[in-house]
């Protein structure tokens, strides 16, 4: 069945005799962009910014760059999951903000202050597993049922601190976001332990091959005895999980949550994150290595932007052009390798 | 059409057919499923474009079809068996679609339906312009694509099997619109498969058998017998092999039992019973409820009615998942859109089914053992691939099937139902194939074998089921001592319900 290079015909490139360079070269490039997904681009953002700057290389800058990716990393993980299965999850946001309310209040039950952790968490799978039983259970378009919980979850957040900031300046789990181990902040340790977390069940489960299958082919997922319904209803409790854990690094770090502001818009960040690493909003195709890339990506342009002085108006133009940019290219790798 | 022919990938589906049809002359074109029917069609209708050499004259000049827009300025209207109409729009707007009449940037309603009545009002229609298309009877729209066709101007109408979806009164209204049509001098190419609707409507038939030209007769020389012979009387190819038989089947009772099942709109009450290494064929036109049983009994569609009997004790199968741990497997007939995981490799798709109960540590993929099975799986079946990890959309028609074949074996299923197993894979393979069938059927598995391909159906089965519209019409072979032949199925699968329509 037709591989990629049975294209560079159509397009009428080079005389015949070079045709299985061409075919060589189509498949090397598509290839690479599966395999290593926009790690070029990353390293060349960094060369840039440091020539540019000669500020972004340093230790506590990168150190910096990597603190600010690691809730985005976090929620892009659930994200990778969802956008596997052709989904998606816009209510992430929303469920960081009614999480880290939830850990904050909790937080002050009188020595009893780390249940905020738990609970916390529990919020954000609670709220994910409600996405994922609406999803599956009664089959209704993603889009629409995180849509909903966008707003309603979100007001679910105001509501928690009657619509004001919660405030715990002695938090029994701030180490979570201002401590460090071995010199490491402790935020990224934990976003790094929810990639490879992520890699195992992605790569080295049955699960995790079910996820790929249904996002691949639903109707053939079903007859080949897949519970796609299982299936569906993890990958939204996963993300919610996630947002979950999101929600308690951001408490930690802040001492404080507030239902109005926090998370605002971080779906789309998230979203944005697994574009950029590759991963197909058709499904069953991308990575969690790609999803890492992009949410670095993500925040390297952010502190690069600043650091260089681009206005703050400009950085979101930025922004959204290099995402529509990796959108493009995934669109051109579909084209060029669904042809069968 | 003079020398027409069509190949896809490689594969000829359509070798040097020829149709003339004259002004005011219904012409019926006949053929088993995949004898090129559709493909004639679609070329006239410039859904695809005939491969070079082939021509089109019309009124003896020369024309070039190669989009629907240059066949229907060439005044050729199809109606397909899908209608092509929009439901959320009125009958004008559908009837106008693209034409739309304008005053300034305005589109002029009222003209529209003005001009829309008086056509519909000439066909005979009993409801007007402004009527939602979703509110209509499938006769009905087909009325409106009609209406369509002739409010374009079309000289030649395409009709592909119009009556397969209509009531016995609608087919008779149609009828009569057809031959008043016919009277208009149109030319009217008719698709069917229905015996007396052909010997009945048609001036000249036209015959297709394995995408070629068998013949075209006057309404004269037409008899059912011929046409049958000439739809089906083809060689035997010799490599059906069917050392199973005559085995025990029919000696020991069955084990499996399918009894009174349906899904209410398109099964109705389908009964029988497979025996240990029987292999059971389900012959039938397209369209005639093969699929949709096989897929009742698997579980991918609610049945309503009607369940299966496993060793003599009632099984609950509500899921493709039940009846695969019951030990039942379907190969579906959509190999890409329904089996294989395109983007994944041939090891996992063939360890699919198994993952879980091979899996260690409650979860944890045991790749030891996925490898080995794709490995014993690659050699048993020979499939042409480097090694288990390569993706399975780069194999070839018949080695994606075999691949999809494996995965059904790895559960060691007792009851396998093969939907079009030899569908689009090349000679080779589906020799292969058959083999495959054919060992399997030795260690007492019960194969039920859907198939449009006669020849293969009586080359392998041990026992024939007709289906038509949706019911078991027939049995042949086995014990009823009746041969199975191609015209004894052909017969079963296109007789006239008698009275069985309400």
């Amino acid at each position: 069945m037709s591989l990629p290079g049975q294209y560079s015909g159509a397009r009428g490139e080079g005389a015949p005799s070079a045709a299985p360079a061409v075919r060589l070269v189509r498949r090397g490039i598509g290839h690479g962009l599966r395999t290593v997904g926009m790690l070029p681009v990353l390293i060349v953002l960094c060369i840039g910014f440091e020539l540019l700057t000669d500020r972004f290389g340093t230790w506590q800058n990168l150190s910096i760059v990597m603190q600010q990716a690691s809730i985005n990393v976090v929620l892009a993980a659930g994200m990778t999951f969802v956008i596997l299965t052709s989904g998606i999850d816009l209510s992430v946001g929303s469920m960081l903000a009614a999480s880290a309310m939830v850990a904050l209040i909790a937080s002050k039950v009188p020595g009893w202050g780390m249940i905020g952790i738990p609970a916390g968490l529990a919020t954000g799978l609670g709220f994910g597993a409600i996405n994922g039983g609406l999803i599956a259970g009664f089959r209704l378009p993603p889009f629409i049922v995180t849509l909903g919980m966008l707003t309603a979850v979100r007001g679910f957040a105001r509501l928690l601190g009657n619509d004001q900031t919660v405030i715990n300046s002695s938090l029994p789990f701030a180490f979570i976001g201002n401590g460090t181990l071995l010199g490491i902040p402790l935020l990224v340790i934990i976003s790094a332990a929810v990639v490879v977390i992520s890699w195992f069940i992605l790569r080295r489960t049955v699960l995790g091959i079910h996820v790929y299958s249904v996002g691949g082919n639903p109707g053939g997922a079903r007859l080949a005895g897949i519970r796609v319904w299982a299936v569906l209803l993890f990958v939204y409790s996963f993300s919610g999980l996630c947002a979950g854990l999101g929600g308690v690094m951001s408490a930690g770090r802040l001492y404080a949550a507030n239902g109005i502001q926090l998370g605002q818009s971080y779906e789309l960040d998230a979203i944005a994150a697994v574009i950029l690493g590759g991963t197909s909003f058709v499904g069953g195709i991308g990575s969690i290595w790609g999803t890492l890339v992009g949410a670095l990506i993500i925040a390297v342009m952010s502190n690069g932007l600043i650091l260089t002085g681009v206005p703050d108006i400009w950085q979101y133009i930025v922004k959204g052009l290099v995402i529509i940019g990796a959108v493009t290219l995934d669109h051109f790798r579909q084209s060029g390798e669904a042809r069968t | 059409m003079r020398r027409i022919s069509k190949s896809f990938s490689g594969v000829r589906a359509l070798n040097n057919a020829q149709l003339t049809a004259g002004a005011g002359e219904i012409h019926a074109v006949m053929g088993e499923n995949g004898a090129g029917k559709s493909t004639l069609i679609k070329i006239l209708a410039g859904a695809y474009t005939a491969d070079p050499d082939g021509e089109i004259r019309i009124d003896g000049a020369l024309v070039a079809i190669d989009t629907p827009a240059t066949a229907l300025a060439s005044g050729i209207a199809v109606i397909y068996q899908e209608l092509s109409l929009s439901p959320n729009l009125t009958v004008a707007e559908n009837i106008y679609l693209g034409r739309e009449m304008r005053r300034g940037i305005l589109a002029d309603r009222a003209s529209m339906q003005a001009r829309c009545r008086g056509i519909l009002t000439s066909l005979g229609a009993t409801f007007g312009p402004r009527t939602l298309v979703s509110s209509l009877s499938v006769a009905e729209r087909q009325l409106v694509e009609i209406a369509r066709a002739i409010h374009a101007n079309a000289r030649i109408l395409v009709m592909d099997e119009p009556t397969a979806a209509l009531s016995a009164h609608e087919s008779e209204r149609l009828f009569d619109l057809m031959l008043r049509l016919r009277e208009r001098g149109l030319a009217i190419i008719y698709v069917s498969h229905r015996m007396a609707e052909v010997t009945r409507l048609a001036d000249r038939v036209t015959v297709l058998r394995d995408g070629a030209f068998v013949g075209t007769i006057p309404r004269t020389d037409l008899t059912p017998e011929r046409l049958v012979r000439m739809m089906v009387g083809r060689d035997l190819a010799g490599f059906y092999k069917k050392a199973t038989k005559p085995g025990p089947a029919g000696v020991q009772p069955p084990f499996f039992e399918v009894r009174g099942m349906g899904d209410g709109r398109r099964v109705h009450d389908c009964s029988f019973a497979l025996r240990n290494g029987e292999i059971l064929g389900i012959a039938g036109l397209v369209g005639s409820g093969r699929t949709e049983m096989a897929r009742l009994i698997f579980g991918a569609d609610p049945a309503t009615r009607g369940h299966i009997v496993l060793d003599g004790s009632t099984v609950k199968i509500d899921s493709p998942r039940r009846a695969i741990d019951a030990g039942i497997v379907y190969l579906t007939e959509d190999r890409k859109g329904l089996g294989l995981f395109l983007d994944m490799s041939v090891r996992d798709n063939i360890n699919t089914m198994v993952l879980a109960e091979d899996a260690r540590m409650g979860g944890v993929v045991d790749f030891a053992r996925t490898n080995a099975r794709a490995r014993q799986a690659i050699e048993s079946l020979s499939i042409r691939v480097r090694n288990g990890s390569a993706p399975v959309n780069g194999l070839s028609g018949g080695n994606q099937q075999k691949v999809l074949l494996s995965r059904l074996l790895q559960p060691k299923p007792r009851v396998i139902i093969l939907d079009e197993p030899t569908r689009g894979v090349d000679i080779g393979a589906k020799s292969e194939i058959y083999k495959i069938m054919d060992g399997l059927a030795r260690g007492g598995t019960g194969i039920i074998f859907i198939s449009s391909e006669l020849p293969e159906v009586i080359g392998i089965a041990d026992r024939v089921l007709v289906m038509r519209g949706g019911r078991i019409v027939g049995e042949l072979g086995g014990m009823t001592g009746q041969p199975i032949t191609q015209e004894a199925i052909m017969e079963l699968a296109t007789a006239e319900d008698e009275g069985l329509e309400a």
